[in-house]
């Protein structure tokens, strides 16, 4: 036996001037061969998503409601995140100094306080500077003058620095001031809008959760249909196998099944949360409208567009990959 | 081209299919394989196609010894053969001419070189006017046609037949069995399995008998029917 293996062993290498076609051809031929592949694989592929407009649709339905629920949640988010952008200027500590304090002295506590990691700024508004602010802010200028002698107190106005302040240093900036007995009145305003912050950070915790068990959804569906198709597609399959067909050409047109799939589904989403921003947006006019504010929704940029159509894409691929890989190898020809 | 030595196939189940089988066909040759229905004809060719593999002895194939194909490499090694099935299996969701293309699409052969020779196969077994059919649309011997030239398409040198006159009258399989006669004069490794006498008995031509797994009769070279 090792003689005869030997033999033909010598003979293993394939023949080059045998007439198939496949050992004549050039790189570049072979090249333009595999992209011609690819074409004629996603175009074919579509025409019999086409084929099957109902079928299609459905599938596109369910990938679009399962891609547009995070999305409208993360534009809602973000929307809440823009209208509260400008509010972090408002957690600040204002500490009303005693009238026997003297510009001097505020202005070094200024200057100390500003010093500190856990605060960004400190301001110092003198007596005088109070007033003329009020009087240009509050309209109440006429009134202002008619009063005998300045009636606001100085204020040192410390803002705290995001990134190194918490609750309790802030809490502790507070206690300092009012033992300092510089100070009549220390406040913290706005504690609220951290609270608000840390809703929405758990909104965007939860609306991520909330994406990737939906992705996962649009995997199963994508993945699914795909396993139908190759079920319906066996005897296709067969023949390829048996003619010569390499693993890579029977999966690709499948593949391109899920990335139509999913770009689709991309496509639904999309429509589906500008038709879902359109509804909205007269009431949100109003309500903005009522506060005296010009506020609009913002709707998804273009980025965040090329983005619902990539991770479309990307999740039909994966469900088709998946059902591919588990589904094909078992359609051999026996 | 092809060449058994002490080939056996022994299924899961533990059906031998085939046992310490021996023989050679030389390039240019037309051989017949002949035995009673179980007697592992199918077996023989899915061996030469790797659909199975042998459980013992070793194939050599066109100077591939199929034991050590890779998985990987058997689209490759299937693209040098072509093969004519008794049920045809040809793809009715296209017409006549995608499927006689299909294994020029696979190998990646340019378009229009794919289109002249589907054109030349066509042409060959005279169904050039009917390439825009669906080919449930035809007859049994005119399906059986479109699976040859399918199988000839992109020039393999070895020919595989199962039961290519299967279920074809008389004159049709005379007609069929011409084909073949016609790509063996041109070069083409012919071997056709089949239990169809009459057309064994056309002209005379080595036969390779199976029996129960065994080869009985024509096994050496050279052995023609009487």
């Amino acid at each position: 036996m090792s003689g005869r293996k030997d033999q033909a062993d010598r003979r293993v290498r394939p023949r080059r001037d045998s007439g198939a076609v496949q050992s004549r051809s050039t790189f570049a031929q072979q090249l333009r061969a595999w992209l011609e592949n690819h074409r004629q694989g996603a175009l074919q592929s579509l025409q019999r998503l086409l084929r099957a407009p109902l079928a299609s649709m459905l599938t596109w339905l369910a990938i679009g409601i399962a891609l547009a629920l995070p999305c409208v949640l993360f534009v809602a988010l973000n929307n809440v995140q823009q209208l509260t952008a400008g509010w972090d200027g408002a957690a600040r500590i204002s500490a009303f100094l005693s009238d026997g304090v003297s510009a001097t002295e505020g202005l070094a506590l200024a200057g100390s306080y500003g010093g500190r990691p856990e605060i960004a700024q400190a301001r110092y508004i003198s007596r005088e500077q109070a007033l003329e602010e009020f009087r240009q802010l509050s309209g109440f200028g006429d009134l202002l003058s008619a009063l005998p002698e300045n009636p606001l107190p100085a204020v040192l106005v410390l803002t705290p620095s995001l990134e190194a302040s918490t609750v309790e240093s802030l809490e502790r900036v507070l206690e300092e001031l009012r033992a300092s007995g510089k100070v009549e009145l220390a406040q913290l305003d706005l504690q609220w809008v951290q609270r608000l912050y840390a809703l929405l950070e758990l909104g965007r915790r939860a609306s991520l959760a909330l994406a990737l068990l939906l992705a996962l959804g649009v995997l199963l569906v994508a993945g699914n249909t795909i396993r139908l198709a190759i079920a319906s597609r066996r005897e296709e399959i067969l023949v390829i196998k048996l003619v010569g067909g390499t693993d890579a050409f029977v999966r690709r047109p499948f593949l391109y099944t899920g990335l139509w799939y999913g770009l689709g589904g991309a496509v639904v989403a999309w429509l589906l949360i500008v038709l879902v921003l359109l509804w909205l947006d007269g009431p949100v006019g109003e309500l903005a409208a009522l506060y005296q504010s010009d506020f609009r929704l913002a709707g998804l940029s273009v980025l965040d567009t090329l983005a619902l159509a990539w991770g479309g894409a990307t999740l039909g691929l994966c469900g088709a990959w998946l059902a591919v890989s588990r589904h094909l190898g078992a359609i051999t020809p026996r | 081209m092809i060449q058994f030595d002490n080939v056996s196939k022994r299924y899961p189940e533990g059906h031998d299919a085939l046992q310490r089988v021996s023989f050679r066909i030389e390039r240019e040759d037309l051989v017949f394989l002949t035995g009673h229905s179980g007697a592992g004809k199918s077996t023989l060719l899915k061996l030469i196609m790797c659909m199975e593999r042998a459980s013992g002895g070793q194939v050599v194939v066109n100077g591939q010894n199929l034991n050590r194909l890779r998985d990987r490499r058997i689209p490759y090694h299937r693209r040098n053969i072509g093969v004519v099935f008794q049920n045809h299996q040809l793809l009715f969701d296209r017409s006549v001419y995608d499927n006689v293309a299909l294994p020029l699409v696979i190998a990646g052969s340019p378009p229009r070189e794919t289109g002249r020779r589907v054109r030349a196969a066509l042409d060959k077994v005279g169904l050039l006017q009917k390439e825009q059919r669906n080919p449930i649309a035809l007859s049994g011997g005119e399906q059986q046609r479109v699976g040859i030239a399918r199988a000839v398409v992109n020039k393999p040198e070895l020919l595989l037949a199962d039961e290519p006159t299967g279920n074809l009258d008389p004159a049709l399989s005379a007609e069929i069995m011409s084909l073949f006669e016609e790509f063996n004069r041109v070069g083409v490794t012919v071997l056709i399995a089949t239990h169809n006498h009459a057309l064994i008995a056309r002209q005379p031509r080595r036969v390779i008998t199976l029996h129960d797994g065994r080869v009985v009769q024509g096994a050496a070279q050279g052995s023609l029917s009487g």
